[in-house]
């Protein structure tokens, strides 16, 4: 516990009237790669730029890498680095004059040209900021912030609003961090982000921590239930499917019934039967294996998304 | 200090690669110069220098213009986000753009030098020492009143409203652009409240006078403008924000108005000694004579 890099307790931050963090509470250990998955608005950004010394908190207790981050302000930003969400750099700025300005800041610093290499900015290298593609430029502020070797690395919302094929390669770089154990701190809202890159992960919904551990064990939390999802030609309550043979559990979520089941076959049958007797019609049948939304909608009622 | 002179550095570069920037330090100054010299001093040597001093000026005052506009552009689009996870300071950021400012005014007050002497046949620019000092403390103290107005400002129209506000009554109640001597009474005494006065006075002393840095005209420039300097400076450090979204603080607007203190007091002073105001007049009557284009006997040197 004493050894975590980063430790949170019962952080509480407030806007006006609005908390936005409601006592949230995690370790992060050292070499970890460590997930706050959660919706728009649910206090991930907030938590991380409280830990990065970018906000001030109201209450509650945070140290990263032992230091306080409001106080320590100054020696905290030479051993961290970070990716925030909706920075931007001069327009007229070059990719290797960026990184050069960047790594000028700090007493400790990685050779630009390496990371120039590693992100495959080589061909970028007098590109202006402003002709980068969102990609690139995605590219550019994760090599940004590595330039001063930091002990902690903040990735904000690393593939939001990218495409599927840069958001596979914004993975592979994470990918190749985790292996370097590097202690990596990334909020998102894409399940299979966090269940693909995290060690551990913190889900979090409405300011506060709902469920936290590895993404297996929140599965298996969860029951490790497929999840069926059918949208039906007449509404149907979800009392009445939690009683149908081989249902485990059945929530009406933005009208499409979400149906959890440990037996898929029987409980497709017996709702099909259900549904006949009814006289109500299937209008689309999904199937899919147990992921962290299902551990977000067991928690609360409400799907993962935008 | 490293990280002030790799932020200055960066300053330079990118304001060289704006084309805002050769609008407003190339094209705009030298408009001003060729108006000025060709135009206004029909190209006359000893016109030429009595208005070097209100074309130096607005070289120099321009300062705001850019300074205020940079820093909000860099907050609203995150620029200053990015660099608040960094170990910068404000004050590294501030300076940063105060000196890389004064840096690039300083070929085009040359430029305008050099043009002088080899297109209108100045002889003589006066105390020499007297201008550098006062185009360094006016450049520094313009520009970090820009500095001010991006911190009470949020977005760039606002920023352009503000500087428009205070951009007109600077030029013409000066002497920048319509010599003191020449204004209605009331405008004369409201141009005593304003740091452009004493800055165009002053440079016009130093230029066509010939003052020295301790004669008492030049001086009054140099040090209310360094007092003016050192407040606007200071207040923009504490008003300084990084975050786009961040709210400005209900004191801020009290305390940017604070930075005119220093010009009501002095601007008091001067209502009841007329001495400024006194000064300009004679300088523009010398114009019209020009065996009188010199100091009056007695005036210190």
């Amino acid at each position: 516990m004493t050894n975590s890099v980063i430790q949170v307790e019962n952080l509480v931050k407030r806007y006006g009237d609005v908390e936005a963090v409601r006592g949230v509470s995690f370790n992060v250990e050292e070499g970890e790669v460590f997930g706050l998955l959660g919706p728009n608005g649910a206090g991930k950004t907030s938590t991380v730029e409280i830990l990065e010394g970018l906000r001030t908190l109201d209450s509650g207790r945070v140290s990263v890498c032992g230091l306080d981050p409001l106080r320590n302000a100054q020696e905290l930003k030479h051993e961290i680095g970070a990716a925030l969400q909706s920075t931007s750099l001069p327009d007229k700025l070059r990719v290797m004059e960026a990184l050069r300005l960047f790594a000028g800041f700090y007493k400790r610093r990685r050779d630009p040209e390496e990371l120039l290499e590693r992100f495959g900015l080589e061909e970028k290298r007098n590109t202006f900021y402003n002709q980068l593609s969102g990609g690139q430029k995605q590219r550019l502020a994760l090599a940004m912030a590595l330039v001063n070797d930091p002990k902690v690395v903040f990735f904000d919302e690393p593939t939001a609003g990218l495409d599927p094929q840069v958001r596979r390669e914004i993975y592979d770089i994470i990918e190749e961090l985790k292996r370097e154990k590097k202690t990596l701190v990334m909020t998102t809202h894409y399940i299979e982000e966090a269940e693909r890159l995290c060690d551990r992960v913190a889900i979090v919904d409405h300011g506060k921590v709902i469920a936290l551990g590895t993404p297996r064990d929140l599965k298996a939390h969860s029951g490790g239930a497929t999840r069926i999802e059918v949208r039906l030609s007449k509404p149907e309550t979800d009392g009445v499917l939690k009683t149908l043979d081989g249902v485990a559990d059945a929530r009406v979520v933005d009208g499409t019934c979400v149906i959890h089941s440990k037996r898929p076959p029987q409980a497709i049958v017996s709702l099909v039967k259900h549904l006949e007797s009814q006289g109500n019609e299937l209008i689309s049948l999904e199937i899919a294996t147990p992921s962290l939304e299902d551990v977000f909608i067991e928690m609360t009622g409400r799907r993962l998304r935008d | 200090m490293t990280n002030f002179a790799t932020l200055t550095r960066m300053r330079i570069q990118l304001t060289l690669r704006n084309k805002m920037f050769l609008f407003f330090s190339v094209i705009m100054p030298f408009g001003f110069f060729f108006l000025y010299a060709g135009v206004f001093a029909k190209g006359n040597p000893w016109g030429v220098r009595y208005l070097m001093g209100p074309v130096l000026a607005l070289t120099v005052m321009g300062s705001f213009w850019g300074l205020s506009a940079a820093l909000v552009t860099f907050r609203e689009q995150g620029i200053l986000r990015r660099f608040h996870v960094t170990p910068v300071t404000p004050s590294d950021m501030l300076a940063s753009s105060v000196v890389a400012n004064f840096v690039l005014t300083l070929p085009t007050v040359l430029i305008e030098f050099l043009f002088a002497r080899s297109i209108f046949h100045v002889p003589d620019f006066g105390n020499l020492v007297s201008v550098f000092l006062l185009i360094t403390i006016g450049t520094m103290s313009f520009a970090s009143m820009g500095l001010v107005v991006a911190s009470v400002t949020n977005t760039m129209q606002e920023t352009q409203v503000i500087n428009q506000i205070i951009w007109f009554p600077l030029i013409f109640l000066s002497g920048a652009t319509i010599p003191i001597a020449t204004l209605p009474l009331v405008a004369k005494r409201a141009g005593l409240f304003l740091p452009a006065t004493y800055l165009v006075t002053g440079l016009q002393s130093a230029i066509y006078w010939a003052y020295a840095p301790w004669s008492a005209d030049v001086l009054l420039g140099l040090c209310s403008l360094a007092v003016w300097a050192g407040l606007t400076f200071f207040l923009s450090a504490q008003l300084f924000r990084w975050e786009p979204e961040s709210k400005i603080p209900r004191r801020a607007k009290l305390l940017a108005a604070a930075t005119a203190i220093p010009f009501l007091l002095l601007g008091i002073w001067e209502f009841k000694t007329n001495r400024t105001l006194a000064l300009s007049q004679a300088m523009y009557d010398s114009t019209n004579v020009p065996s009188k284009s010199a100091p009056p006997a007695g005036t210190q040197r």
